[in-house]
């Protein structure tokens, strides 16, 4: 298989078009524009759709009639414009729709937003966050898929440094043979009986009242719950403390944390890649090995809450992150220096020494 | 002696059941079964896609043997663009009311008629939330009583002028038919089912954006009774929103 050099933004998009998406609506918005700017031009070549939409919420809409129809849709943003798209995220959920939403962050100021969903009521997305180019590509493919598989919105979490960093990457296709056909979608009701795609639930012709409708949907999340947690780790047989981190950041704790260990501090990472659902246990797993778990995030404590979840209360949980960045905005702070990383965590590791 | 009954007039086919929960007088369903016999006479149903919105007219989904996607309050405008977008040879229109279209979702409605977005936006127009029971829309005429307009009516100085989203979409370059008609008589009822006929036309035949307002009664909202709501429309209504073709490509 051969690699091509691609930037961040244009990798994901590529990878979008390879999983067979073929509408796309987008609103620019830094740090997510080169997704659309590369949809632009690439879709028409693949008889696909690019929407340059006249506002997020207008964009968002056009993905769900796009995904009512049955055809692979995607939108990309960053958290403010992913703000604006909270009551259609919430009922994308409802009305069973698959599509894929990626929020390429200032930061890591979105983790609450994704996981937590911003919107109304009982929902969740799923959210998987890439930490390199081609796991960025590879997450977004099986986004797709799982979107199809658990007809829910799927958010792939990236940020300014995953859509402008170039990587030689491939792409390798899933093989997708296990996925149903899409056989609820609204496209003219040739030989079949009507259908009616709604968030709603539509008592004549699906039976299913708004109650049943909703509890439907929720039924899915604990299945969701127990299949599609994803979670990387490293250097923990002998670990004495461990880092949690994801995202971009996880690269830079990565390298801090082999630095620590030429140093002679027993350290590993645990680099969660589902966000939700979050991978409690191999979280716990690792509190189980370690005197101390500090966690690297950059924002002002989010991801540490469902570490804590995890972990309840048998070793120390430290936040090492923070809110940081350059003065563009943009989340490519100096809280990223390996050096400032690299004290933090010998700073758990000796202030936790007795605990 | 026998006689011989003509069969003049019967349950659209493409409706399902006669069961929703719209007032008695509504003129919604009126509106709902002159869009439906036209799908039938068009030989539409099998590829039809109904985006709609949400009103009193979000009873219909359930009860209609077409395809539908329930699109969010004020949003039906970008679902029909997606959906068109990706399924071009199917037939589409909106279900909106003017809560919906003229109030929540004014920019989509444009943005879709400026991009020329090839499928059928239908307004059904009564000049309140009927849903929420009866409040003030951006259409409700000068003078008009609602529940939030209840002591002076719809006063210019306090609640702004109404919105005449016809007028607006005719001045917009990728619109290209335009109409307005109503529910409030049978010949009105005729006038309608012309212009949504040259409206689907102009979708079927690819030429662009079409746009059908449809004037609904609503004796609840209007303090009237149902017998009363033709003569309520012409008083109150048809001065503002003149029944006729705006635009015709």
């Amino acid at each position: 298989m051969t690699k091509v050099l691609l930037e961040g933004s244009h990798a994901i998009a590529e990878a979008a078009i390879q999983a067979g998406c073929r509408f796309y609506a987008g609103y620019p918005i830094t740090p997510s524009t080169e997704i659309l700017e590369y949809m632009s031009h690439r879709m028409p070549r693949v008889g696909g759709v690019c929407m340059n939409a006249e506002s997020e919420i207008e964009a968002i809409n056009m993905v769900w009639g796009a995904a009512g129809c049955g055809v692979r849709a995607m939108i990309a943003s960053t958290g403010q414009g992913i703000s604006l798209m909270q009551e259609s995220l919430a009922e994308l959920a409802n009305a069973q729709l698959p599509c894929v939403v990626v929020n390429m962050m200032r930061g890591q100021g979105d983790y609450f937003q994704a996981t937590r969903g911003g919107g109304h009521g009982d929902y969740r997305h799923i959210v998987l966050a890439p930490s390199t180019v081609q796991e960025a590509v590879d997450l977004v493919m099986l986004a797709f898929y799982l979107a199809d598989k658990w007809r829910n919105p799927v958010d792939v979490l990236g940020d300014f440094l995953l859509g402008h960093t170039s990587e030689a990457v491939e792409f390798r296709p899933r093989d997708e043979r296990d996925l149903p056909p899409k056989t609820w979608a609204a496209t003219g009701a040739r030989g079949r009986r009507a259908h009616n795609v709604t968030p709603l639930g539509s008592p004549e012709k699906l039976n299913l009242s708004p109650g049943s409708h909703y509890g439907a949907i929720a039924a899915k999340l604990p299945r969701i719950v127990a299949a599609e947690k994803r979670c990387e780790t490293g250097l923990l047989d002998d670990a004495e403390v461990a880092v949690v981190a994801f995202g971009s950041p996880a690269r830079f704790v990565k390298y801090a944390v082999r630095v620590c260990r030429e140093e002679g501090l027993k350290v590993g990472w645990v680099r969660p890649i589902s966000l939700w659902p979050f991978p409690a246990e191999a979280v716990a797993e690792a509190a189980g090995r370690v005197r101390a778990l500090a966690v690297f995030e950059q924002n002002a404590g989010q991801m540490i809450d469902d570490v804590h979840l995890a972990v309840l209360g048998r070793v120390p949980v430290v936040p090492i992150g923070g809110i940081s960045h350059d003065h563009s905005g943009f989340g490519v702070g100096p809280a990223l220096e390996p050096a400032n990383i690299i004290a933090k965590i010998r700073g758990v590791y000796d202030g936790q020494a007795a605990a | 002696m026998t006689t011989t009954l003509k069969k003049v007039s019967a349950k659209p086919e493409l409706l399902l059941s006669t069961n929703h929960s719209l007032c008695p007088g509504c003129g919604e369903p009126l509106a709902l079964r002159t869009i439906l016999e036209l799908v039938t006479e068009l030989d539409l149903r099998d590829r039809t896609v109904c985006v709609c919105g949400i009103g009193c007219y979000t009873a219909f989904p359930g009860i209609i043997d077409v395809d539908v996607l329930q699109a969010l309050h004020g949003r039906a405008p970008s679902v029909a663009t997606g959906a068109k977008r990706v399924l071009p040879d199917r037939f589409v229109f909106t279900l909106q009311g003017d809560g919906d279209m003229v109030s929540e979702g004014l920019q989509e409605i444009i943005h879709s008629a400026a991009r020329g977005e090839k499928f059928t936006a239908v307004l059904l127009n009564n000049g309140v939330f009927g849903e929420t029971g009866g409040h003030m829309t951006t259409t409700s005429v000068l003078g008009q009583r609602t529940k939030t307009t209840m002591e002076t009516g719809r006063v210019a100085e306090q609640h702004g002028y109404p919105i005449k989203i016809a007028d607006l979409l005719a001045q917009v370059d990728g619109a290209v038919y335009v109409a307005r008609g109503a529910m409030h008589t049978p010949s009105a009822i005729a006038w309608t089912k012309r212009i949504l006929r040259e409206a689907f036309e102009v979708q079927l035949a690819g030429k662009g954006f079409s746009f059908v307002e449809i004037l609904t009664m609503c004796p609840t909202d209007w303090y009237v009774e149902p017998g009363d709501t033709p003569e309520w429309v012409e008083e109150n209504f048809t001065g503002t929103y003149p029944l006729k073709i705006l635009k015709s490509g």
